[in-house]
């Protein structure tokens, strides 16, 4: 038993930590909130060159082949570093996807070009409101066309392909849907901007009218990938939570230790040690659920799928925990775009929906538990 | 990360699990499967008696206190052992619940400050249950300000003298030694005038009265001492220095983790799982799905937390401060879920007697014992002042007190 991560994992942590402190200061993130730039091109093209995007990807399609742990280290810092590049749907959900039910060509050809920074890709699911289930997916999947309309897209507007959810039977069953890979610069694909609350990360809507798609994996297979696919984004973005959980906790730490008022650091104050106490627990037992789900996603444990709806809370509610009360412990000044706390606040918000919001993955976990317990 | 055991780590499993079913009191296991915070009973038996002779069998064959060097009655186990150990004991380890004192802070605090004769003679005889142990702290004035109390010491010749009252002592009235804060010097600041000793709690002078507590249950005392005379030789520690042999024992308090603190989870789980509503099975119910999700990721959160310092203790790592979260976010966790298991039973969720309430009355229970457990051992705000002040590096309270000699400090609110 060792419930922790290697000293090499560490040291890969401090590594990013470092790049990411150097590459992407809260300054580059407003390049981005600010409208400048869709994303951070030279902050993609330098965690390409430092092996980042492809650290979980085998070193015969052209990654580190290091593994999932280390993409989990790596996840954190990409979350505290609030990275404003495409890096969760490229490298959780597309290059996961492909991972899991690509064929070796299929293989070949994306992921090298994904650790290299060379494709974005993403994961078409949504279809307007509602959580993933294969009731909300309407876009249909007939003789090597897709039609229909995908929204929101996680970092649709600049991907170069998306792994598409489809209806290839009609009963409206698991097995009648399959996934396809499309490439969005092709015809038939229109790609539209939409505004959100993170004004880092960009959201698109897809309309497909008779686009070329790829098989991905078995026909009628496509919802069990999708449930493995979620499962690891789930903790490899509640590590990213994590990390923006512990940034938003340290950001309102150094405030209250600065900050005088009433002749004393408002830190000393029992009302404002106790919000940031109550912080750091949150943020701690979501690390503690992140670790499990760490193990459990990089020994593909039976373990995954609780492990996974319990880190995606935990994290979750944390990140949203923290980012709220780092706002508060600063006061009026943590109300103002100036300062760095509602990038956190917004990031929070919006991560907390894009694999499907908090309620949904209660019911999953509880689902699971039960299970669990009956077997 | 490795969640899995090691070779050797299975090996020692093995073993324990071997011995634990061919030894332990299997009589009393279903019971003991039910107990919870709060209602603990053993049909027909006497359970200090019952809980002393498995103490006594697993100290025989090398299975008690097994994170304490082997000189001292233990078998100089590593944390993750200790916690195989703890996985394995399930049920029985509840046997433990009068031992936890002694074993988690009074014996450590022996090790570190009395002398090699008395570690010998006196802490074998306490890892094995023959003896208990309690921790005479607390006063009416000094609850969570510990340094705060007023029972005195005073040295004639080689002996003490002590008076005063303390408070809020588990378990004092079955206890036979004690170890005991007292002040030594009234005319210099609060934390520097205290001096540490142990006790026989048989000696001439000592009064255990039982409190009855809100819960209706006594597992608490008050315990007087009238010119209780304890020899110099019983000394821990410095003269004055008992605010820092104390500090000792309560970093031992959080050594004590791994135990796995309840928080009512699994508990509130079983029930919703069986609990029938008017729509249909509570765990089908939206609402009630969504807080259990909510209070297991905390039971997990709390159960990898704990895990985690394990495996720094393991590599030699001294626990730490944010150790502090697990009775800070059980305790209240456990009244929170014992009051919606009482809710979702309706105007039913109030009955608590054994044969009337759902479940043997175990939340009815819970919740009345629950208070007790945000107060004992630091409150909820103590807890968030420590991982304020000593992870997060706040300042500290201003304290008023702090340089004032004891015997000047107010002792009032309003005249």
């Amino acid at each position: 038993m060792n419930f922790d991560f290697s000293d090499e994992q560490k040291q890969m942590r401090d590594e990013a930590r470092k790049f990411l402190s150097e590459q992407c200061p809260p300054k580059a993130v407003r390049e981005v909130l600010d409208g400048k730039a869709p994303y951070d091109k030279a902050l993609w093209k330098g965690l390409a060159e430092m092996g980042f995007l492809g650290v979980a990807i085998p070193e015969q399609f052209g990654g580190a082949g290091a593994g999932h742990l280390e993409l989990c280290v790596i996840a954190e810092e990409m979350g505290r570093a609030l990275a404003p590049v495409p890096f969760s749907s490229t490298v959780y959900l597309a290059a996961e996807a492909i991972l899991i039910a690509g064929s070796d060509a299929q293989k070949q050809k994306w992921l090298p070009k994904i650790a290299s920074g060379d494709a974005i890709g993403t994961l078409a699911l949504f279809e307007g409101h509602g959580n993933p289930s294969p009731k909300a997916v309407k876009v249909t999947a007939n003789g090597g066309v897709l039609n229909g309309v995908k929204k929101p897209v996680a970092d649709g507007a600049i991907a170069d392909f998306a792994v598409v959810a489809a209806r290839t039977g009609s009963s409206g069953r698991e097995s009648d849907f399959s996934l396809f890979i499309v490439d969005l610069k092709a015809g038939g694909v229109e790609v539209k901007s939409l505004t959100n609350i993170d004004l880092t990360r960009g959201q698109a809507e897809i309309t497909f009218k008779d686009a070329k798609a790829e098989p991905l994996g078995t026909t009628g297979e496509g919802w069990s990938v999708i449930t493995q696919v979620l499962d690891r984004a789930a903790v490899l973005m509640a590590f990213e939570q994590v990390g923006g959980a512990d940034r938003a906790l340290e950001m309102g730490r150094d405030y209250a230790l600065d900050r005088i008022a009433f002749g004393r650091p408002i830190g000393s104050f029992q009302a404002v040690k106790h919000m940031l106490a109550d912080m750091y627990v949150s943020a701690t037992l979501a690390r503690s659920n992140c670790y499990y789900g760490a193990w459990a996603l990089s020994t593909n444990a039976g373990e995954l799928p609780e492990a996974a709806a319990a880190a995606r809370i935990s994290a979750t509610q944390a990140f949203q925990h923290c980012a709220k009360n780092n706002i508060q412990v600063h006061g009026g000044m943590g109300f103002t775009w100036e300062f760095d706390c509602h990038m956190y606040y917004r990031r929070a918000n919006a991560v907390a929906l894009g694999l499907g919001s908090l309620s949904y993955w209660e019911d999953a976990l509880i689902d699971r538990m039960r299970k669990k317990n009956a077997a | 990360m490795n969640f899995d055991d090691t070779p050797q780590e299975g090996a020692f499993r093995a073993e324990a699990k071997a011995w634990i079913a061919a030894n332990a009191p299997k009589q009393y296991e279903e019971e003991l499967r039910k107990a919870s915070l709060g209602r603990f009973q053993l049909k027909g038996a006497n359970i200090l008696e019952v809980a002393k002779a498995w103490q006594k069998k697993k100290a025989d064959a090398g299975w008690a206190c097994l994170h304490w060097p082997k000189e001292y009655g233990g078998r100089g186990s590593s944390p993750i052992e200790r916690v195989i150990w703890q996985q394995e004991e399930g049920p029985f380890g509840r046997l433990s619940s009068m031992f936890i004192i002694g074993h988690g802070m009074c014996g450590p605090t022996m090790m570190a400050f009395a002398g090699e004769e008395q570690k010998r003679s006196y802490l074998p005889p306490l890892a094995s249950g023959e003896k208990i142990w309690c921790q005479l702290f607390s006063e009416p004035a000094g609850g969570s300000d510990v340094a705060g109390l007023r029972t005195r010491a005073e040295k004639h010749g080689d002996e003490w003298v002590i008076n005063g009252q303390k408070i809020w002592t588990s378990g004092a009235h079955y206890s036979d030694y004690g170890i005991l804060l007292t002040r030594t010097d009234p005319d210099v600041p609060k934390h520097k005038g205290l001096t540490m000793f142990f006790l026989d709690m048989k000696s001439p002078g000592v009064e255990v009265r039982p409190i009855k507590q809100a819960s209706g249950a006594s597992d608490f005392n008050e315990v007087y001492f009238t010119d209780v005379r304890i020899p110099d030789s019983q000394r821990l520690g410095t003269v004055n220095d008992g605010w820092n042999v104390s500090l000792t024992t309560l970093m031992n308090e959080r050594m004590s983790i791994g135990a796995g603190v309840s928080t009512g989870f699994p508990e509130l789980f079983d029930f919703c799982n069986s609990l029938m509503l008017e729509d249909g099975p509570a765990i089908e119910n939206r609402a009630v799905r969504s807080k259990l999700a909510n209070w297991a990721v905390k039971a997990s959160g709390l159960k990898y937390t704990s895990m985690r310092a394990i495996s720094a203790l393991s590599k030699g790592e001294r626990p730490g401060p944010e150790n502090s979260i697990g009775k800070l976010v059980a305790g209240s966790m456990i009244q929170d879920v014992a009051a919606y298991a009482l809710d979702l039973q309706g105007a039913a969720g109030a009955l608590s007697g054994i044969e009337d309430a759902e479940v043997a009355g175990k939340f009815q229970a819970m919740l009345l014992r629950a208070p007790g457990t945000r107060v004992e051992g630091g409150t909820d705000e103590i807890m968030r002042n420590i991982i304020a002040e000593r992870v997060l590096g706040l300042p500290g309270d201003i304290r008023v007190d702090k340089d004032v000699p004891f015997n000047k400090i107010p002792t009032k609110g309003r005249n």
